[in-house]
């Protein structure tokens, strides 16, 4: 790894929602400029952790340190504007607004830049077809591409993926797989949450492994998937299995 | 006795319970200690507000629903007597049938809304029930023939009951024994004696039902009680209690008309009983229902003092006009809504309990 | 560099984007329905043209209240208010233009009419700033309480109207050029309602170019459908609501001016006097949607105005007869928004 200071840290946080405590003091690094998968079962918080960070849920205790500097307490268009881009689970595709809609909404720089546009649609060509289409006709795997499509729109410095490969076709897959090594290789950090180890171990740099809401594992991704006992003992199940 | 007189539902609180008895004690003896017209009319009004909010207390408080068509139970109460008087004539027999028609199409209409409300989102049917209660007072108003029209009906009672009649011609510790007496007790005990009614539904099994059902409805419906049924068996027995009140506030008054009971002013002062005296408490609605009533009776005397004073202020002398006493009481809303929810009843027993950390608050 | 699938899909293979038109017809077939339920030809046109124009100004106080709770989940059980407010703003103004009124020049009278809007828009969006601030903002997210404290708010502001210009109906007086109507052949056009036509469409041409041409609409749009998401891709949507807070009011209080007007009178009453319709409004469009709002706007106006000549004294019944069949048709509305 590179000793240039991480792009994000969290330490110790805790988040509450409502009577419900869900992190109980994740401990997570993120470097620059590399795909860090964080991996668990469901529930273990990683969309919890997500949410944290990107301010939709204030952490309750704890720090998260952006560059440097602590961003708990920003509310999420700050976090936002700090170039830290957001793709939910549920994709969060305005489905009334058209996929140029959908883009033009995302480049809050200005006009959607015609190259730029045109290296996303090397990626996602379903997008440029279905341009002035309702975003709501597309299919699953497409709106999460244009989910995907709306944090490449404009260079971000972190990406926060939630599940983006969940029920998706494996060309598909392929493809977006292509897109988050291109956004690595522009220089983009990306924190990407994921059930699906085989995904996870085609992509990631770093991993992070969380369960009841505290990472247990942090390391690098070579190593982990070297380790078929670590894989079991983490993930219940080893990479053969996940085939 | 007194833990099963009150469904074991006591006031917790040592203030509240000052409070409740000076109420009581106030309502019984306001023929003796207040003499006077304007006493006794504000009394019968405290006692029939007391029922009319425990009612509507049932529906919000302790279902969770909103409902601003409460109003249309009221007038169908009234109405009852009203019509039936005016074409029957005012006898007891014409009192019972006006009464049970009133609660056959009270039944109904409550069933109808309910219904209906099972299907919408829970601000749908707010919204509804406004448009429902509006066209209702419109349709009263049409129906000029039978209800009076926007006039409304001035009717008798019986003979009991009205002013004319005279138990005795001598004065019986300040008070007339006349017609207007008894029709007092009447209200006060019909009132009580459904408020403890009140009392009862709520604390049985039945209401803690419907309290479930409040505070968690997909909770309540997943453990196996139907909510459906729970929630229409609330809104009729809320309808009920309503329309009770209405039969007794008519008789009282003699009158009915749409602006009496039917209107949306009506309906913002239940809501400001409720809310002021505490939702989901009962005793919410007697300790709302005196506030509200004295201070229409007597707050405007206040003002009017405070008024005389101020009123070369520009705009806050106009607010202490007599007049604009709804003002101050509607500032009184909005802050309990803000800063007490439980209104003065949940202040009250929050203050009892913080005093006595150990043991339950006592009464 | 990359993979495609291996059959591309092409706009073809995709459905017709279902514009979806049908509620739309509503309004037109209401119109011919109503010619032989009212008889005669001129009063048919008399009362379509009296249905639009009430429709259009029911139209523009409900635009606001279905936007708020579409983008910010608030249902402002107090927006009458600001059609009160906006109500007396107008008279006040007017009584102060009032030789602009009397005069027989159009563009005179056009102009006071113009300021009393103004006014009257400038003092409800101030006040409705205000309103959010204090009255609304503690409350997001929990209905019940917004029920309860809207109310309230309702109740204290139109006290406050009644201390600043008392309790007495106001008469509304049309400006001069106004008054009347003009005949075309056989059919009555009140002038003033015809003006109010063309006001209610302008303002619903600005509305849909402001949501559908512009990138302020662009964000409305999104965050009725997924305010969170908005708020992740970088927006303040706080400032959004308050933005659409204060314009609902602004266009309520002009809409309460032309009411006004279109009564030729003035009483606190105003404002709760059309909240039903209000709210039946927006239950037939689908809370959320400014099109639906628009063609429930106009069908409520024009039953109100066929069902009061045929068959008055079930005017307000008719309208919730409406609502009834439309939910019945289309539960969450005619064009209900779809939320995330």
């Amino acid at each position: 790894m590179n000793a240039e200071p991480p792009l994000l840290e969290l330490a110790g946080v805790q988040t509450h929602i409502g009577p419900y405590h869900i992190l109980h003091g994740v401990d997570l690094v993120v470097p620059k400029g590399g795909i860090t998968m964080l991996l668990g079962r469901n529930g273990a918080g990683k969309t919890t952790t997500l949410r944290t960070i990107m301010g939709l849920w204030q952490a309750s205790a704890g720090e998260i340190r952006f560059e440097g500097r602590n961003i708990v307490g920003l509310e999420t268009p700050a976090v936002a504007r700090l170039d830290i881009a957001y793709v939910p689970e549920n994709m969060g595709i305005f489905s009334d607004l058209t996929v140029r809609e959908n883009l033009f909404l995302a480049a809050r720089q200005g006009p959607l830049d015609n190259a730029r546009l045109d290296w996303i649609f090397g990626y996602m060509p379903a997008l440029k077809t279905f341009w002035q289409q309702p975003a709501g006709l597309l299919s699953g795997g497409q709106k999460q591409m244009l989910s995907i499509a709306r944090a490449m729109v404009e260079p971000r410095r972190l990406l926060l993926v939630d599940e983006p490969s969940k029920g998706l076709a494996p060309t598909i897959i392929q493809n977006l797989i292509l897109a988050f090594h291109a956004l690595r290789d522009e220089g983009a950090a990306i924190l990407l949450v994921e059930q699906n180890f085989n995904f996870a171990s085609n992509v990631g740099d770093t991993v992070a492994v969380m369960d009841n809401g505290r990472v247990v594992h942090a390391g690098s991704m070579a190593d982990l998937v070297a380790d078929a006992a670590l894989q079991t003992r983490l993930l219940g199940l080893s990479l053969d299995s996940h085939q | 006795m007194l833990n099963s007189l009150l469904s074991q539902d006591l006031p917790r609180s040592k203030v509240l319970s000052a409070l409740l008895l000076i109420i009581l004690v106030g309502l019984l003896v306001t023929p003796f200690l207040f003499p006077g017209a304007r006493s006794l009319n504000v009394g019968a009004k405290i006692a029939v507000f007391i029922l009319l909010g425990a009612s509507f207390d049932l529906l919000l408080g302790y279902t969770g629903i909103v409902s601003f068509a409460h109003t249309m139970f009221f007038g169908v109460g009234a109405y009852g007597i009203g019509i039936a008087s005016t074409q029957m004539g005012p006898t007891w027999t014409a009192m019972a049938v006006g009464s049970v028609a009133a609660i056959l199409l009270s039944t109904l209409l409550a069933l109808l809304i309910s219904l209906f409300s099972l299907r919408v989102r829970a601000i749908f049917f707010a919204m509804i029930t406004l448009a429902v209660a509006a066209a209702f007072m419109t349709m009263a108003s049409q129906l000029s023939d039978w209800t009076g029209g926007e006039d409304g009906l001035n009717f008798k009672v019986p003979e009991v009951i009205s002013p004319a009649f005279s138990l005795s011609d001598e004065k019986f510790l300040g008070a007339n024994l006349d017609g207007k007496l008894i029709a007092y007790y009447l209200v006060l005990s019909v009132s009580g004696g459904l408020f403890l009614l009140l009392l009862r539904i709520v604390n049985s099994p039945f209401g803690r039902v419907l309290m479930a059902i409040r505070d968690n409805d997909f909770r309540s419906e997943a453990i196996g009680y139907r909510n459906v049924t729970y929630r229409s068996l609330s809104s009729v027995l809320a309808a009920l209690f309503a329309t009770a009140a209405g039969i007794l506030y008519a008789l009282w008054l003699r009158y009915n008309g749409p602006g009496t009971t039917l209107s949306f002013d009506i309906m913002i002062d239940v809501l400001l009983i409720v809310v002021i005296g505490g939702m989901g408490t009962l005793y919410g609605a007697v300790i709302g229902s005196a506030v509200f009533n004295i201070a229409q009776g007597y707050l405007q005397d206040l003002l009017k003092l405070a008024h005389g004073n101020i009123d070369t202020l520009p705009v806050v002398g106009a607010l202490f006009h007599p007049d604009r006493w709804l003002f101050w009481l509607g500032l009184l809303f909005v802050l309990s809504v803000y800063f007490f929810p439980f209104g003065i009843v949940g202040k009250l027993r929050t203050a009892a309990l913080a005093k006595k950390p150990a043991s339950l608050g006592g009464s | 560099m990359s993979t495609t699938t291996s059959v591309a899909p092409t706009v073809e293979d995709l459905p017709a984007a279902p514009r979806d038109w049908l509620p739309v017809l509503l309004v037109p077939l209401l119109i011919l329905a109503a010619l032989p339920l009212v008889g005669s030809l001129p009063t048919w046109g008399t009362l379509t043209i009296a249905g639009l124009a009430m429709g259009l100004i029911i139209f523009m106080v409900a635009s606001g209240l279905t936007l708020v709770f579409g983008l910010m989940d608030v249902m402002n059980f107090g927006h009458g208010i600001f059609v009160a407010l906006g109500a007396f703003v107008g008279v006040s103004t007017l009584t102060g233009l009032s030789t602009w009124i009397a005069s027989q020049s159009f563009a005179l009278n056009l102009a006071a009419l113009a300021c009393a809007g103004l006014a009257a828009a400038v003092v409800a969006g101030a006040v409705g700033v205000l309103f959010e601030r204090v009255v609304v903002r503690p409350v997001y997210g929990l209905h019940l309480k917004q029920i309860l404290v809207t109310m309230g708010g309702m109740i204290i502001a139109e006290q406050v109207i009644l201390a600043l210009w008392g309790p007495e109906a106001r008469p509304m007086m049309r400006p001069a050029s106004l008054q009347g109507a003009f005949f075309v052949t056989d059919v009555a056009i009140e002038k003033f309602r015809l003006l109010a036509v063309c006001v209610g469409l302008t303002i619903f041409a600005g509305m849909f170019l402001l949501l559908n041409r512009t990138k302020l609409g662009l964000l409305i749009r999104a965050g009725v459908q997924d305010r969170e998401m908005v708020e992740a891709l970088g927006y303040r949507v706080r400032f959004l609501f308050i933005g659409v807070f204060a314009a609902g009011s602004a266009l309520a209080g002009l809409g309460g001016t032309m009411f006004g007007l279109y009564q030729e009178s003035v009483t606190t009453a105003i404002g709760a006097q059309m909240m039903v319709l209000i709210f039946i409004v927006i239950i037939i469009g689908g809370l959320g949607s400014v099109g639906g709002c628009f063609v429930g706007a106009l069908l409520v106006g024009l039953t109100a105005n066929y069902v009061g000549f045929v068959a008055p004294k079930v005017n307000l019944f008719s309208n919730i007869l409406l609502m009834v069949m439309i939910l019945l048709w289309r539960p969450r509305g005619l064009f209900p928004v779809a939320k995330r």
